[in-house]
C-alpha cells in the first residue's frame, strides 16, 4: 500500500522528533535505532535541510547540524513530535503484548499490563479492536519471576523441574540462555550441568527455582548449539508414530503437531506424529483409548499394549472391580 | 514533507491555489491539470500515512475549500514507559513473523522512539523462532480481520470446526479479535445464522473477504467479548471430585491438581490417595488412562469403570501389525 516515497515521508516526518528528543546522538546509533543504514541517514538528513516553513528562508528551513559522531536539531518547523500510531500499527503492537502477556517467563506482565494501558491511553482509540486484557492486573508466579530475575542477572539457578516425558521431578543446575517462545508456550532454555546439554524447560512445568549467587556460564559453544532450534520440526531422526484417528477425536489434530494427514473414506483419519519419548507417547496413546489407535511402529504398539496389561493387573491386585451396576 | 510542515503550522485551511504557490515542489508544475495530479497525489499519501488532514472553508465567508492538518490529531501525546515495560515492548515487537505485522510493529517501535521512549531491542534475552504457531491462527487472517473491523465492514470467510471437515463460508459482523491462553478468536454477529458466534482463527482458512459499505459494522456497546470468549473456550467449573491412588513418585500431574490425602499401600507398592477436581470428566479419564498402573481410580466407580474399558478396549482394538 505505502509506496517507496511515503516510506521515505514516514521516515523523515519521525526522524526529526527522534533527532530532538536524543540530541547529540551518534549517526551510527541513530541509523540503527532507527532501522536504516547510516549511509540512508546521512541522505535524509541532507534531504531534511531543504523542508521548511513556507517562504524558505534562513529561520524557516529545518536547522540542523551533524557530523558522524553527534547530530543536532535546532529548529524543527514544528515537526516536534511523531505522528500518532495508525491502527494497524496499534493493533499490531497491542496484539503481541497481550499475547506475551499471557505466556509466563516472556516479559514481566505487571509491566506488560502498564505498557498496554498507556499505549492504548496515548492513541486514544475509543473502542478498542482487541481486547484481551483481564481488568485485573496479572500476577506472576514467584518460580516464573525468580527464573526472570535470574536471567536478568546472569546468575545459575536451580530448578525442580517436572519432565512430562518421563512423569518425574528432578532436581537440576542450570545456566539460563534466553526464554523461547515456540507455538504456544514459553521455555527457559538453559545449559543443563547433570546432562551437559542445552534444554528446554516449559516454564508451566518449572516447580521451583532458586537463583544461586554464582554467576551463569553456559559454555560458549552453547548459546550456538540454542540458537539452533529444531523444535517440532519434521525431523528424520525423530521416531514416527502412523496413528489412526476416529472421526470424532479430530481435535487431536488440533493439540499436536501431525504429519501426513488422509482422510479415509469411512471419516476417520490417518496421520503421523514424530514423538521424542516412547514412554511419553505410549501415555499420550493409552489415554485416548480406541479414539486413537496406534498401528506403528511395532515397539510402540507394544508399549501401549503392556501400559494396558500391566494397568488392568494393578486393579486386579488391588481388589477393584471394573464393572458398576450403574455403568 | 514541505506540505506536512505547511499545513501542520497553519490554522487557517490553506486553499490548493495557495499551496501551489507557496509550498516547495509546486512551483515547478507547467500546467494547472500537472499540478491537481501531483496534489492529488500527495494527499493520498498523507492520508495513506494516517496524517489527519482536515477539509475546510478558506475564510469566514468563503465558499473556497482549503486544507490544514490538526495537529491535535497529529501528534503523538507524551509516552512515559519505564524500563520494564519498554522491555515488554522490545519482546512484543518480535513476535510476528508474516512482514506485514512484523513491520507495522516496526512502525509503532519507530515512533515510540521518536516519542523519546528508549527501546533496547538487543540483548532482551527472549526470542520467539520463527516456527509457525499453529495454533494462534494465521497471521494473514488476523490481518484482514483487524483491517476489516477497524474499517466496520462484514466478511466473509471459510471455516470449519474441525481440521478434517470442509470449509464452509461465513457472512460475519465482526466485532473483535480475543487473546486467550495464547489463542485468537473472532467474536461477532453471523448474519447467515442471526447470531453471536465465536471462531478460533486457526480455523479460518484462505481468504477473508471485507464486503458491504464501510462503517457499517460497530460492536454493540453491551457486548463484553471476552465474557463472549469465556463462555465458548470456558474454564468449566468444577463438576465433582475423583480420588485416585497414585504410585510414590508417579502421576506427577494428578499431584500438581489435586490434594494429597495421605500415604496408602496397594496391592503390595507404596503411594498416596490423591483427591482430584474433575471438570472434564473426559479429559480426566483420559490423563488417569495414560498413566496406566500407576494412578488406580478408586472413586467414582463410574470413572474407574470409563478408564478399564479404555484400557481393555486398547487391548482388544491394538495389534502389532505383521
Amino acid at each position: 500500500m505505502s509506496s517507496r516515497l511515503s516510506l521515505r515521508l514516514s521516515r523523515l516526518l519521525n526522524m526529526v522528533p527522534y533527532l530532538l528528543a536524543h540530541p547529540g546522538i551518534s549517526a551510527a546509533e541513530a541509523a540503527a535505532e532507527l532501522g536504516v543504514s547510516t549511509k540512508q541517514l546521512m541522505s535524509d538528513l541532507n534531504q531534511l535541510w531543504m523542508c521548511g516553513l513556507p517562504g524558505y528562508g534562513p529561520g524557516d528551513l529545518i536547522d540542523l547540524s551533524f557530523s558522524e559522531e553527534s547530530i543536532e536539531v535546532t529548529f524543527s518547523a514544528g515537526i516536534d513530535r511523531p505522528l500518532r500510531l495508525t491502527s494497524t500499527e496499534a493493533t499490531a503492537l497491542l496484539v503481541a503484548l497481550r499475547s506475551i502477556v499471557e505466556m509466563p517467563g516472556m516479559v514481566d506482565p505487571t509491566a506488560a499490563h502498564a505498557a498496554i494501558a498507556k499505549i492504548e491511553s496515548a492513541i486514544a482509540s475509543t473502542d478498542a479492536v482487541v481486547t484481551g486484557t483481564p481488568a485485573a492486573v496479572p500476577v506472576e508466579q514467584p518460580v516464573v519471576a525468580t527464573v526472570r530475575a535470574a536471567l536478568a542477572d546472569a546468575r545459575a539457578l536451580r530448578l525442580v523441574y517436572y519432565s512430562a516425558s518421563r512423569d518425574e521431578v528432578s532436581e537440576r543446575i542450570v545456566d539460563p540462555i534466553r526464554v523461547v517462545l515456540v507455538d504456544n508456550n514459553s521455555y527457559l532454555q538453559a545449559w543443563c550441568r547433570q546432562a551437559e546439554g542445552v534444554r528446554l524447560f516449559r516454564f508451566d512445568r518449572i516447580e521451583d527455582a532458586t537463583e544461586l549467587d554464582e554467576p551463569a556460564r553456559p559454555p560458549s559453544h552453547a548459546a550456538a548449539d540454542a540458537a539452533a532450534l529444531d523444535l517440532f520440526q519434521d525431523d528424520p531422526d525423530v521416531p514416527l508414530a502412523r496413528l489412526r484417528i476416529r472421526a470424532d477425536y479430530a481435535w487431536v489434530l488440533d493439540q499436536y503437531p501431525m504429519h501426513r494427514i488422509e482422510s479415509r473414506p469411512d471419516g476417520s483419519i490417518e496421520a503421523g506424529m514424530r514423538f521424542a519419548s516412547a514412554d511419553w507417547m505410549a501415555r499420550l496413546l493409552l489415554g485416548f483409548g480406541t479414539g486413537v489407535s496406534v498401528l506403528g511402529p511395532p515397539d510402540l504398539v507394544a508399549a501401549v499394549r503392556d501400559r494396558a496389561d500391566a494397568a488392568l493387573a494393578a486393579y486386579a491386585a488391588a481388589g477393584l472391580p471394573g464393572e458398576t451396576e450403574t455403568a | 514533507m514541505n506540505l506536512v510542515i505547511a499545513l501542520l503550522s497553519t490554522r487557517q485551511f490553506l486553499s490548493a491555489e495557495r499551496i501551489r504557490a507557496s509550498v516547495a515542489g509546486y512551483e515547478d508544475s507547467a500546467t494547472d491539470e500537472a499540478f491537481s495530479r501531483m496534489f492529488e497525489r500527495d494527499k493520498n499519501e498523507l492520508r495513506d500515512l494516517g496524517i489527519p488532514l482536515e477539509v475546510g472553508p478558506v475564510g469566514r465567508f468563503s465558499t473556497l475549500e482549503g486544507y490544514r492538518i490538526n495537529r491535535d490529531a497529529y501528534e503523538l501525546p507524551d509516552i512515559d514507559l519505564s524500563s520494564e515495560e519498554a522491555a515488554a515492548v522490545a519482546v512484543a515487537v518480535q513476535m510476528w513473523a508474516s512482514p506485514e505485522l512484523a513491520s507495522a510493529a516496526e512502525g509503532a517501535l519507530l515512533k515510540l522512539r521518536a516519542a523519546g521512549v528508549t527501546v533496547e531491542t538487543d540483548n532482551v534475552g527472549v526470542s520467539v523462532p520463527a516456527v509457525p504457531a499453529r495454533t494462534r491462527g494465521s497471521e494473514p487472517v488476523l490481518r484482514e480481520l483487524l483491517a476489516a473491523i477497524d474499517a466496520g465492514q462484514a466478511v466473509r470467510f471459510g471455516h470449519h470446526s474441525a481440521i478434517t471437515d470442509p470449509f464452509v463460508t461465513r457472512d460475519v459482523e465482526p466485532w473483535g479479535v480475543v487473546t486467550r491462553h495464547g489463542r485468537w478468536y473472532l467474536v461477532g454477529h453471523d448474519r447467515e445464522r442471526d447470531a453471536v458466534r465465536t471462531f478460533r482463527l486457526s480455523r479460518i482458512g484462505g481468504e477473508v473477504t471485507p464486503y458491504g459499505p464501510l462503517n457499517a459494522v460497530r460492536k454493540p456497546a453491551d457486548a463484553d467479548l471476552r465474557a463472549i470468549v469465556d463462555r465458548v473456550t470456558g474454564d468449566a467449573p468444577v463438576t465433582g471430585s475423583a480420588t485416585v491412588w497414585v504410585a510414590k513418585g508417579r502421576g506427577r500431574e494428578l499431584r500438581r491438581i489435586g490434594t494429597e490425602l495421605g500415604d496408602r499401600e496397594l496391592g503390595g507398592r507404596d503411594g498416596s490417595v490423591v483427591e482430584v477436581p474433575v471438570r472434564s470428566r473426559d479429559w480426566v479419564a483420559r490423563l488417569i488412562t495414560g498413566l496406566g498402573p500407576d494412578v488406580l481410580v478408586l472413586d467414582p466407580p463410574e470413572l474407574r469403570a470409563d478408564v478399564m474399558n479404555r484400557l481393555r478396549s486398547v487391548l482388544d482394538h491394538t495389534e502389532v501389525a505383521s
